[in-house]
């Protein structure tokens, strides 16, 4: 197995597969979960989906400059400003109102 | 900073003084808005000395120019990438218009000088729609105008809505919001003429010098010119004027009767007639006749007013009607007629709502069947009422009756590009306007000032102030002066219309 | 102008400007504060203003003496309100028999009654107020009657129309007269929209004509260069006048020469108050009773006849147009008689019979043809008799009024032992108004038959002599019930005869009354060759007399006494003397179509229809817009995870369009 995994140097058709797979695991995640701080964890998933295309692309492309590797850099710090932020709210809201579940969470309806 | 800079600048530095001086000493705030407008009223006396001093040099040239020639300009490149100019100067029609403006202004602080809820805010507010509104009739860069002639529109939500009577939010609402309407479609006019024009440039005179093709103007000229007249009460577009100039306090129906509805027949004559001439010929006729029914309808619709704003409203969207008439005439005597229209009414009616503010004032309602007889114990107040009627239903010696015949003339003198018989049916059917103006004003000045006195309270009132009769001596003088000397004016004014007119040849 | 002309030819501007300039001082500087000053100052500059009108008469006429060649004279003008190149309105002062008739009668009747007002109106609230009016109303009047152009004749037209507003309204918290000054300034307003609709069409069509015309006459060369397109000498010139009836655009088979003139006569006959547009003049009496003398009777009235005759020439070439002015002018002088001899007002009475004067006015000018312009002197003689006469009547009945306080003659009766001067003066002006020999109104009146005679119209020239008749009797009813009899009301009773400043000015006019009949105006005022005067025609005096006399005779039999044959004759009549009584319901048609037309059908339904259908089409966007706003806002749930699912579906149906659109 290891062998054959050896051998067979994933392609990037592979690595996109994974890359959308990851997406939309994210994705489904941060439109089913109904508790905050899932969704965060669904978009930090979703984030670094596209951090990984990034990286790929990065070493697919005859661009020796490194730049894909650059911007997940970026994704990676925003990533971790976006966790805190967020989780600051989820916290906020929690004390607030008790309870982190988004159903609850409707002021804004029209 | 120029001459024509200082004009708009004046009332916007005035404001600025007006914010630093605390609520507490209101007082000294009406005083400081007397002062700032009355520098106003002097500054245009130099204006209009300097202009002729330079125009009448070369009247001559001017009789066969297919260009406006503007004078003292000022020109400074303010967003060079989309080429995007200060640029200010005079021609003669902005010269009347800043006369207008400045002697309303005057007038209208003057009138408002028992304002005591939140002074500061009313004069503050004021001052700045009247930059905005020197800063439209002294613009020549089509940005640079829209500018300004938001900064003229909005300002009047506030006023309204706060020192209003009456159902105040309402009309300042419809009156906000019918406007930005006319202006959205001038906007997207303005944007069309800058991107067809190719030449990446907002300035008035050098988008004037090429020609648009004749599909573009024939879609453009009536998008502008009805976005205009949206603000000159172009009918069906005119609901906002009585329900807006009903609410709005006096010095502001002032100054929105008087001299914000010329931006109107100011804006349609300055840039739909200039720039897209061939597009005017193509609609001419039909402009004239939507501005015929106004004419007859706004006079209609005054008779059966009970109170005095709405009256005098439906007057104005008559009056009015007369601008819009005589920009549709296309030629020299209609055009001259409708600035001089735009003149006499902008006199005519801020005297009229200057007058109204001051009988409201003592005799806390405007129902004119309420009243009655009033002329015995304000007989100051009903002999400027009177005048100002007269000068609506075109008396000559008032200035109504020098634009009124202008405009007449204009129409039925016709032009080379339409149906002669048809204008002239439009014309004389618009006559019968001199006869409804009398029965409405007749009727109306006699049920409040004539008659014997209805009600108790009203024998105890008092005539005009001190302040009150100077203000409305000087418009009263003005409307004498341009009725008696019409030349004067006249000569102001005409030699900056016939580039108007050759350029329709 | 040539230089051997008079001081006062150069300085004619004066005349009118006296009275303008009287009028500001007065108006605004002395009114407030010195009211008797108001009344002194008005006057002496109105009679300031006489003065120089008959010293500019007597230059004109040492210039071109009667009987020769009177041309038309411009010493004075400048450009006033220029429309266009070549188009402008001047505004000037304009020297011609006519116009100098006009301008004597017009100061001499104003001094005159200003005098007789400072005794009349004593002690009145709006004393100053009144003189100032008057002094605008002389201003406005005598600028119309020395207008070289229509425009200015159109300025001063509306101006005379605002003065008399101003002056019937004069008590302006008596609700009577407010009425009547409304319904005088909308009727005459009415009839200036024809006038101004005249002006439009004359300003185009001689803006149009001009150069032809000046390359035709050879106007520089012939001293007219100045002359612009709404001169009246221009207009009235047969070269234009030819080429303006040559064109070939007509109106409904019309041609625009007479098109115009009937609408100018349109503006005549609201001022002149020709039938159907009379119904203001008898409500006019509200005013205080000088104002009738002067406004509604000797002067603004005629300006209607005036500008007929300053159009003269235009209306006799048009033909059509100079028929309808006679036609009108019987018609009326008829139909007011008639309704003349029913009214109780003295002043009423007065009022109808100044109509039917009028009418004599007018039928006289209409008759009146190029070649043949006796009607048009007879026209101008009568003016000026009727001007003297009919204000001494006015004068007479203030007088009267005054003294018994009360406008229905059945409450005077028995004044003349009270009012011995009155009763002379108002005899006087009854006798003359009659056409009696040696009083002025004969000489006038026998012209004016002896050119309706001499035109060949007799129809016009029978109606003529009917109302003659009919006039003899209504005015000598009034006089009978009014000076002869016992005293009937409290008011008669306690009379007295009017103070001096009253009588002088009446007893004036009783001579001027009496005697001005011999003044050969013929001579003076003439079209063309003068006609010289035609002495007396025996086919015309002898019916005018006798149906004057029988007049006479008539109202002495019914009135005198206790007048029960009157009542007994009315009785008879029955609906036929309420249908005259009542103005043939004339009012009542007018009121019909100014309040159930005109408001109800009109102008209520626009109203409504701006309130509902415009303004609430306004609203109805306003509302359209929220509804859209809120119907939309239920997208809006609050769900985080709604919109995410929405933005997702929207993202593959994006891509899905984009790829499908690259395979």
């Amino acid at each position: 197995m290891i062998e054959l995994l050896a051998r067979h140097s994933p392609g990037l058709p592979e690595w996109l597969t994974l890359c959308v797979v990851l997406y939309s695991i994210g994705l489904y995640g941060l439109l089913t979960r109904r508790n905050a701080i899932a969704m965060l964890m669904a978009v930090e998933i979703m984030l670094n989906a596209a951090a990984l295309n990034f990286v790929v692309f990065d070493r697919f492309s005859t661009n020796q400059q490194a730049d894909g590797q650059v911007m997940a850099l970026f994704v990676i710090v925003m990533a971790a400003a976006e966790i805190v932020v967020g989780m600051a709210i989820v916290v906020a809201l929690y004390r607030m109102r008790g309870t982190v579940d988004i159903n609850q969470m409707n002021s804004m309806r029209g | 900073m120029g001459l024509v800079s200082w004009i708009i600048a004046a009332p916007f530095l005035t404001m600025v003084a007006i914010v630093f001086v605390p609520e507490r000493h209101w007082r000294m705030i009406r005083w400081i808005a007397a002062v700032g407008t009355g520098i106003g009223l002097i500054l245009t006396c130099v204006l209009t000395y300097r202009y002729w001093m330079a125009a009448s040099a070369d009247l001559e040239t001017l009789r066969t120019a297919t260009m406006t020639k503007l004078y003292l300009v000022e020109r400074v490149a303010w967003f060079k990438p989309l080429g995007i100019q200060y640029l200010v100067g005079v021609d003669g029609i902005s010269v009347s218009m800043v006369i207008l403006t400045s002697l309303i202004i005057f007038c209208g602080v003057l009138a408002s000088w028992n304002v005591e809820v939140r002074t500061k805010e009313f004069f503050a507010l004021l001052l700045l729609l009247v930059s905005g509104v020197f800063g439209v009739f002294l613009s020549f860069d089509l940005f640079l105008f829209f500018m300004f002639y938001e900064l003229a529109v909005l300002p009047m939500y506030l006023l309204i809505g706060i020192w209003g009577t009456g159902p105040k939010e309402y009309a300042a609402m419809k009156l906000t919001l019918m406007l930005l309407v006319g202006s959205a479609f001038v906007l997207v006019g303005f944007l069309a003429l800058f991107h067809q024009s190719g030449l990446h440039t907002f300035d008035l005179q050098q988008l004037g010098s090429i020609e648009y093709s004749d599909r573009f103007q024939w879609w453009f000229f009536p998008m502008i010119f009805v976005g205009f007249g949206v603000l000159g009460a172009l009918f069906p577009f005119h609901t906002w004027s009585p329900d807006g100039h009903s609410s709005a306090p006096t010095a502001v129906s002032m100054l929105h009767a008087g001299v914000l509805m010329k931006l109107g027949g100011y804006g349609a004559l300055r840039i739909a007639v200039y720039l897209l001439p061939e597009g005017a010929k193509e609609w001419g006729l039909f402009f004239m006749a939507l501005t015929t029914i106004n004419i007859l309808y706004g006079a209609f619709g005054a008779i059966t007013q009970r109170d005095l704003k709405y009256f005098t409203a439906y007057s104005s969207v008559s009056h009015c009607g007369f601008v819009l008439f005589g920009v549709a005439t296309l030629n020299l005597m209609g055009f001259k007629g409708a600035v001089l229209q735009m003149f006499s009414h902008g006199i005519m009616t801020g005297l009229f709502f200057g007058l109204i503010g001051m009988v409201y004032g003592r005799t806390h309602t405007r129902i004119i069947p309420d009243m009655g007889g009033l002329a015995k114990v304000m007989p100051w107040l009903a002999a400027c009422f009177y005048i100002a009627g007269l000068a609506s239903l075109g008396l000559p010696g008032l200035s109504g009756f020098v634009a009124e015949t202008h405009v007449f003339l204009g129409g039925f003198f016709g032009n080379a590009w339409t149906n002669v018989t048809i204008m002239r049916i439009l014309t004389v059917t618009a006559t019968f306007s001199i006869v409804v103006t009398a029965v409405y004003v007749l009727r109306g000045l006699a049920t409040a000032f004539q008659g014997p006195i209805t009600d108790p309270h009203f024998e105890k009132l008092t005539d005009a102030t001190l302040t009150e009769k100077l203000a409305t001596g000087i418009l009263v003088a003005t409307l004498l002066f341009v009725g008696c000397f019409p030349w004067l004016i006249i000569d102001l004014i005409e030699p900056a219309l016939y580039p108007f007119v050759n350029r329709l040849h | 102008m040539d230089g051997d002309s008079g001081w006062m030819m150069q300085h004619a501007w004066l005349i009118p400007a006296l009275p303008l300039v009287s009028f500001a001082v007065v108006g605004l500087l002395i009114s407030p504060y010195w009211k008797k000053g108001a009344g002194v100052i008005a006057t002496l500059s109105i009679v300031a203003s006489m003065v120089c009108a008959y010293v500019l008469a007597w230059e004109y006429f040492t210039l071109y003496p009667a009987g020769g060649e009177h041309p038309i004279l411009v010493p004075w003008s400048f450009e006033w309100l220029r429309y266009q190149p070549g188009l402008a309105a001047n505004v000037g002062v304009l020297v011609d028999p006519i116009s100098l008739l006009l301008m004597i009668v017009v100061t001499t009747v104003s001094a005159l009654v200003h005098i007789y007002s400072n005794a009349y109106m004593h002690g009145d609230y709006g004393f100053g107020r009144y003189f100032t009016f008057l002094n605008l109303f002389t201003f406005s009047m005598l600028g119309l009657v020395v207008a070289p152009d229509i425009i200015q004749m159109y300025v001063c037209w509306e101006l005379v129309g605002v003065s008399s507003f101003l002056l019937i309204g004069f008590y302006y918290n008596k609700p009577s007269a407010v009425a009547a000054s409304k319904k005088a300034f909308i009727v005459t307003r009415f009839a200036d929209l024809g006038f101004l609709v005249g002006v439009l069409l004359l300003s185009f069509y001689g803006y149009r004509i001009f150069p032809d015309w000046s390359a035709e006459v050879g106007a520089v060369a012939n001293g007219l260069a100045g002359t612009q397109p709404v001169d009246f000498q221009y207009l009235n010139d047969p070269v234009f006048l030819a080429k303006f009836a040559a064109l070939d655009t007509t109106f409904l088979g019309i041609s625009l020469l007479t098109l115009s003139m009937c609408l100018v006569f349109m503006g005549a006959a609201g001022k002149s108050a020709m039938f159907p547009l009379h119904i203001w003049l008898p409500d006019a009496m509200e005013g205080p009773t000088p104002v009738s003398a002067l406004i509604h009777a000797a002067t603004m009235v005629v300006a209607g006849v005036y500008l007929v005759a300053r159009l003269f020439p235009a209306f006799a070439f048009s033909g059509t147009a100079a028929l309808l002015v006679a036609y009108v002018g019987a018609f009326t002088s008829l139909f007011a008689a008639v309704i003349g001899t029913t009214q109780d007002d003295i002043k009423r009475v007065l009022a109808f019979s100044t109509l039917s004067q009028l009418g004599y006015m007018m039928l006289a000018l209409g008759v009146s043809t190029a070649e043949h312009t006796l009607g048009y002197t007879a026209s101008m003689f009568h003016l000026f008799t009727h001007a003297f006469f009919k204000a001494l009547l006015f004068m007479g009945a203030g007088a009267v009024i005054h003294a018994v306080h009360t406008n229905s003659i059945w409450e005077m009766g028995g004044l003349w032992r009270k009012m011995p001067i009155t009763h002379i003066t108002f005899l006087v002006a009854t006798l003359a108004i009659s056409g009696i020999w040696p009083f002025a109104g004969f000489f006038s009146k026998d012209e004016i038959l002896a050119a309706a005679l001499g035109s060949g119209h007799y129809v016009i020239f029978g109606v003529a002599v009917l109302v003659a008749g009919l006039t003899a009797f209504y005015m000598f009813r009034i006089y009978f019930v009014t000076f002869w009899g016992k005293g009937r009301g409290a008011g008669a009773a306690h009379a007295h005869e009017a103070p001096a400043l009253m009588w002088m000015p009446m007893a004036l006019l009783a001579v001027l009354s009496a005697v001005t009949g011999f003044f050969p105006m013929a001579e003076y005022v003439h079209l063309g060759e003068a006609e010289g005067h035609h002495g007396i025609n025996l086919a015309v005096v002898i019916p005018a007399t006798l149906f004057a006399l029988i007049g006479i005779a008539m109202a002495a039999s019914l009135y005198i006494g206790d007048g029960h044959r009157a009542v007994a004759l009315a009785k008879m009549l029955g609906s036929v003397h309420q249908t005259i009584k009542q103005k043939f319901y004339i009012d009542e048609v007018y009121l019909f179509i100014t309040h159930r037309i005109i408001f109800h059908r009109i102008a209520r339904p626009i109203a409504w229809f701006d309130k509902r259908m415009v303004d609430g089409g306004v609203d109805a966007s306003g509302w359209a817009t929220r509804s859209g706003g809120r119907a939309l806002s239920l997208l809006q749930t609050g769900q985080v995870q709604t919109y995410g699912l929405w933005f997702t579906g929207g993202v593959a149906f994006v891509v899905l369009i984009l790829w499908s659109a690259l395979v």
